[in-house]
Formats: C-alpha cells, structure tokens, sequence
C-alpha cells in the first residue's frame, strides 16, 4: 500500500473542517444558552406577587434626588445595571421605596400587559384563523392548481416581510383613519403576520393525512367537502392546533407593528378602540427606561413571553413527536 | 342500516349534501384569495400614501444625505433616507458576514455529520433560536451583550487599531452601534440559514456521497466538493432568506443600533436603520410629507424582501424539482 503524498494534510483539513463544522454549533447554541439563561434567571428574579397583581407605579425619583441619599450604584457604570437587577431584592427591601428606584427593586407589576397581550393577540388569532385554516384547506385540497402556487407565493410574501410593515400598513389604514391608536388596530396587524403561519401548518398537516383516508371516503360515496369536514380534517386536527398555538406564540411576541398600531398604555385598559397595555410593548419601553426598577421589570416580561414561548414549543414538539411515532 | 341509507343517497345524487361541493370550493377559494388580496392592498396601500413623498423628492427619500423633519424659518424639511438605508445594509452585512460560515458549518453538521440521536434535539435548539421574540434579543443585547462586547472587543481592538482603520474608530461611547446590531441580527438569522441548509443538504441524492467516497474522497471532501456544490442554489437561497431576514428586523435594530442619523465610518458609532427609523417617527411624524416619506422606507423594505423571497423560493424550488427529478 503506498499513500498518497499529501495524505497527511488531507487528513488534516479534514479533521479541522469538521471540527469547524462542530464548533459552529456550538457557536450557535452558546447565545441561546446564554439568552434562554439570563431571562430566565433575571427575569426569574423580578417576579413577585406584585409583579403579576400590579400595574405601572411611576418611579419616585424626584423624591429621591432630594433625599441626598448616594445612589446605590454608578448609574454611569453600565454593569451595574444588571448587578443592580440581580442584587435589587437585597439592596431594596421594600422599607424605603426610594431607594429602590435606584436599586433596581421593581415598582409595580405587569398585569395591565398581560391582560392586554391576551386580548390582542387572541383577537388577531380569531380574525386570522378562518381565512388562515381556509387558505391551509385550498392549499392542501386544491394543491395542483395554478392559483394554489400563487396563493402559496403570498403567504411566503407574507411571512417574509418584515412585521413592521403591517404596522405601517395598519397605521395607514386604520389608525390615521380613525384618528386613534386602539387594540383592534393591533390585532389587525398580528392577524397579518399570523395568516401565514396558520395557512402553511394547515396545509403542511392536511398534507400528512394519507391518501388511502381521501379515497376511502370517496370509496363510500362522500362529496369533497364531506370528507374534509368529517374525515381530513379531524384527522388533522392536533396539527392544526399546534400551528395555531405557533401563531399565538409568534403574534403575543410581535413588537414593532404594536409601536405603531396599540401604542401601548399605563393603565389598565379593556377598551379595544383606545390604546392598551402589551407585554412586548411594555418590555421594549422598560428596556429604554432610565430606572433601574423598570430595566427590571422589562426583564420580568421577557420572562413571561419567554416562557410562553418555549412552553408553546415544547408542547408542539412533544404533540408532533407522538403524531409521527403513532403513524410510523 | 341507517348508514347503508346515508350511502344510497349520495350515490343517487338526491341528498342536499351532494350539492354541497360548489360552495366548499368557492368559500375556500374566496378565504384563500384573502391572503392574495392581503399582499395586494399591502402594496398599493403603501404605494399610494408614499405618493406624496415619492413626487417631492423621488428616488432621493431613500439616497439623499440629509433627513430634517423639522420645519424651521430658514429651512424647508428635508427627507433623505440615506443614513438610514445605509445603516440597515451595514449591519445586515455585517450579520451575513458572521451568520452564513456559522450557518453552514451547523447546517453541515447537523445533516452530514451528526449522530442521528443528537440531530433532533440539536435542530429543535436551534429552531428555538428562531421562535424567541425579537424583542427579547433587544433587552438581551442591551443590557448583558453591549455591555460585556464593548470590554472585551470594541474599546480595546478601537484603541488598537481605530488610529488605522476608520471603520474600526472609536471613541465608543455607549457601545450601541451597527456592529453590536450586526452580532445580535447574526444570531436572529442563524436559525433560518442553518435549518434550510441542513434541508437542501438532506435532498442530496445518497449516490453523490458514495461516488465521492468510492474514489477515495475524505469525509469532508465528499461534503466540500460532491455535497455542497449539488445543493448550491439552495444553499443561495437559504442566506437570501437570512438577509430578508435581517434588513426588516425592527425591534434589536431600535434597542441596539443608537438611533442616531449622523453617518460615521465606525461600525462602533451609532447608527439607524430603516426599519427602526419608521418604528421611531412614524407615530410621532409632523407633517404628512413625513408620514409619506417615513412609509417610502417601509414600502421599499417590502420590496425589497418580496424580491429577496421570490428568488429564494425559486432558488430552493429549483433545487428541489431537480433532486425530485432524480439528475444527477
């Protein structure tokens, strides 16, 4: 046996690519790692009782100023943000509400975000969901048709463009027309970024039911529609409803149409034609905020949409997982 | 026996449910025309209300250097999109650069060199990365990322090389710039660039591995020069896809970038994007010349994606038919 001359470095680059290739992924699941850590554990750490029973407190920091008490941190140093966040419950005990807003303690809860997620994003998913499931039914039922590409083509359009394009197109439509921000406006603009996401996960699921379940159906005498209704689509359905717990997910997150369509608010608000509260909005705001307390309650929402996140997720993957294993 | 009636009368075409066939098609047909209806009035929405901008300043809302929306005795207002423009192609470069070498090395990894047991568990991670709220990458990048980047990467490596290189320049100030926006759209992007890497790579026919092996190839030979290169278009599409991605993300540009429409030569300066330049001033515009000129921008960043998704799908549905084809 004679070896190749260069034998070695082949060798070599071989074994230095496919390490590339390991090392990347790590690359990538270092920042989820460390995403998925912070939120949870900062985050974690910002919940209280009060957190989820409270709305907006303002931040006393006039009162603060004239105490002449040091602050508890260089708010020059931008670490001592998150120490702050981190250490709040030991610095601030709730004794002297002053000092927590430079502490970093958290004033007031969130309720009015959630409440108001709730109703935004679970009035889009009802706007979206029949023409998304009836879109989804064309697509699956339809599948060889000119029309079906075309209508496919604009759901990708749909998904692909940027989500505060349907704010803008929202903002134009319906908040400069109405001369109002409102929750309704919001839940327009996630019901365009939710159609797609219901459309394509009904379509992909309404796909996966055999065809042998059609002809059967057909076999016994059943119109289209019949069957669909009766047959395919139960067949189907915890798919189905996986997608749309997917679009639930991905709307209660969506920020920038919410900028331009619910601004947001600070009270607690249930009308759906004058601005709300969201979790999103709130956490984005909290984000820019200068006081500590309110960094970390931009945290604590992180959590809260985090976790509904990856709860959603996780129940899709295992609901998927036991449909394939069932019928393999 | 009940049932045996329920077939006879389909067969005999009397029963109503016969006739129901008509309207099932025309509902699903109307539902599924919304979604196309839906991309239309997006577009001519935004077209008509960009009009009045569009007439006053034509192609220089989105080149022109100077964007002054302040009216004031000595000066009209001016919108020229530039700054912005320039700021979303930056750092949507600057998140390519990083997110594709990374992208295909998971995307390699995951179809062509994982253990099966770890391929599943590894794929959900990453589409994890893709599900968190882009929000989330925002309070993220703000508060942990900015802060520990500008220690360890953008003061020193400024200080070091910034008398050199203009691009490189400091001073860094708070750390926001097009750079940290880039890392953070590099890690949104990644999922979507890894997961259809790893799909079109899975769609190589068996035959081109074992060819390439046959004659004595290494394992990363096969991949590199038999693989890859058969899955090219896709491949393309995939990084289109990314960058479609990347130029509409809204919420991490607004936290990250700085907001600020000075153009520096530094990555490390702040800068604006568009899609975070219509999330600022759009819901505080003064004038409606403004409004018009901020939904140009929006209106060009639909655009752009449309063309963006359209060459993709393409790109991938090619790759596609020609694997399903069987050519080798």
């Amino acid at each position: 046996m004679n070896t190749p001359k260069n034998y070695r470095w082949r060798k070599f680059v071989d074994q230095f690519m496919r390490g590339s290739a390991v090392v990347a992924t790590g690359c990538a699941v270092i920042p989820l790692i460390a995403i998925i850590g912070y939120v949870l554990t900062l985050g974690a750490s910002a919940l209280s009782v009060q957190f989820f029973t409270d709305i907006y407190q303002p931040p006393n920091m006039a009162q603060a100023a004239t105490d002449g008490s040091e602050p508890a941190f260089d708010p020059n140093d931008p670490f001592a943000g998150i120490g702050a966040t981190q250490d709040g419950a030991v610095v601030g005990d709730g004794s002297n509400p002053e000092a927590n807003v430079y502490a970093g303690a958290p004033v007031g809860g969130v309720l009015h975000g959630i409440v108001g997620t709730l109703i935004i994003t679970g009035l889009g998913l009802l706007l979206a969901l029949p023409i998304g499931i009836f879109a989804g039914i064309y697509l699956s039922e339809y599948r060889n048709e000119r029309y079906a590409t075309i209508v496919r083509f604009c759901c990708d359009v749909l998904s692909g463009s940027p989500s505060i394009v349907a704010g803008v197109v929202i903002y134009v439509l319906v908040v400069i027309q109405s001369q109002q921000f409102s929750a309704f406006a919001g839940s327009l603009a996630l019901m365009i970024l939710m159609i797609p996401i219901v459309t394509r996960t009904t379509e992909e699921m309404l796909k996966l039911v055999p065809e042998s379940m059609r002809e059967a159906a057909r076999g016994l005498g059943a119109p289209t529609w019949y069957s669909t209704f009766t047959v395919i689509i139960p067949a189907a359905l915890p798919g189905i409803v996986t997608g749309v717990m997917l679009a639930f997910a991905r709307g209660a997150g969506e920020t920038a149409p919410l900028i331009l369509t619910v601004l947001g608010s600070n009270v607690m608000s249930t009308d759906l034609f004058a601005p709300m509260a969201s979790l999103p909005l709130l956490t984005y705001r909290y984000t820019e905020s200068p006081y500590p307390g309110e960094n970390t309650l931009a945290w604590g929402a992180a959590f809260v949409l985090m976790m509904l996140v990856l709860v959603m997720n996780i129940l899709v993957r295992v609901a998927t997982r036991r449909r394939a294993g069932a019928s393999r | 026996m009940a049932k045996q009636q329920h077939a006879e009368s389909w067969s005999n075409g009397k029963s109503v449910l016969r006739h129901g066939d008509v309207p099932f098609r025309i509902g699903t047909v109307v539902l599924a025309s919304c979604v196309v209806g839906l991309v239309l009035a997006m577009g001519v929405i935004m077209f008509v209300s960009s009009g009045e901008a569009r007439t006053a300043f034509g192609w220089d809302v989105l080149v022109g250097q100077v964007w002054n929306p302040v009216v004031t005795d000595i000066a009209e207002p001016t919108f020229g999109a530039w700054p912005a423009v320039r700021g979303t192609l930056l750092s949507s470069l600057v998140a390519l650069v990083i997110a594709t070498p990374l992208a295909m090395g998971i995307g390699i990894f995951l179809a062509e060199l994982c253990p099966p047991a770890l391929s599943t568990p590894l794929s959900f991670l990453v589409e994890l990365l893709a599900a968190i709220p882009s929000v989330i990458y925002g309070v993220w990048g703000v508060f942990v990322f900015v802060p520990f980047f500008n220690q360890v990467f953008s003061v020193p490596v400024s200080d070091a090389l910034g008398d050199y290189i203009p691009w490189l320049a400091g001073p860094v100030a708070t750390g926001r710039g097009v750079m940290v926006t880039g890392i953070i759209m590099a890690i949104m992007i990644l999922p979507t660039i890894a997961s259809l890497t790893r799909d079109v790579l899975r769609l190589v026919p068996n035959t081109q591995r074992e060819a390439m092996l046959a004659i004595g190839a290494t394992r990363w030979e096969t991949i590199w020069l038999a693989v890859v290169p058969y899955s090219r278009a896709g491949i393309i599409g995939a990084v289109m896809l990314g960058l479609g991605r990347a130029l509409g993300e809204t919420m991490a540009a607004t936290l990250l970038i700085g907001n600020s429409q000075r153009i520096s030569e530094s990555l490390f300066a702040p800068a604006t994007t568009a899609a975070s330049l219509v999330a600022n001033e759009l819901t505080n515009s003064v004038s409606s010349l403004h409004e018009s000129a901020l939904i140009t921008v929006a209106f060009a960043l639909f655009g752009i994606t449309l063309v963006l998704n359209l060459g993709a799908r393409l790109l991938i549905w090619y790759v596609d038919r020609g694997m399903a084809g069987g050519r080798s």
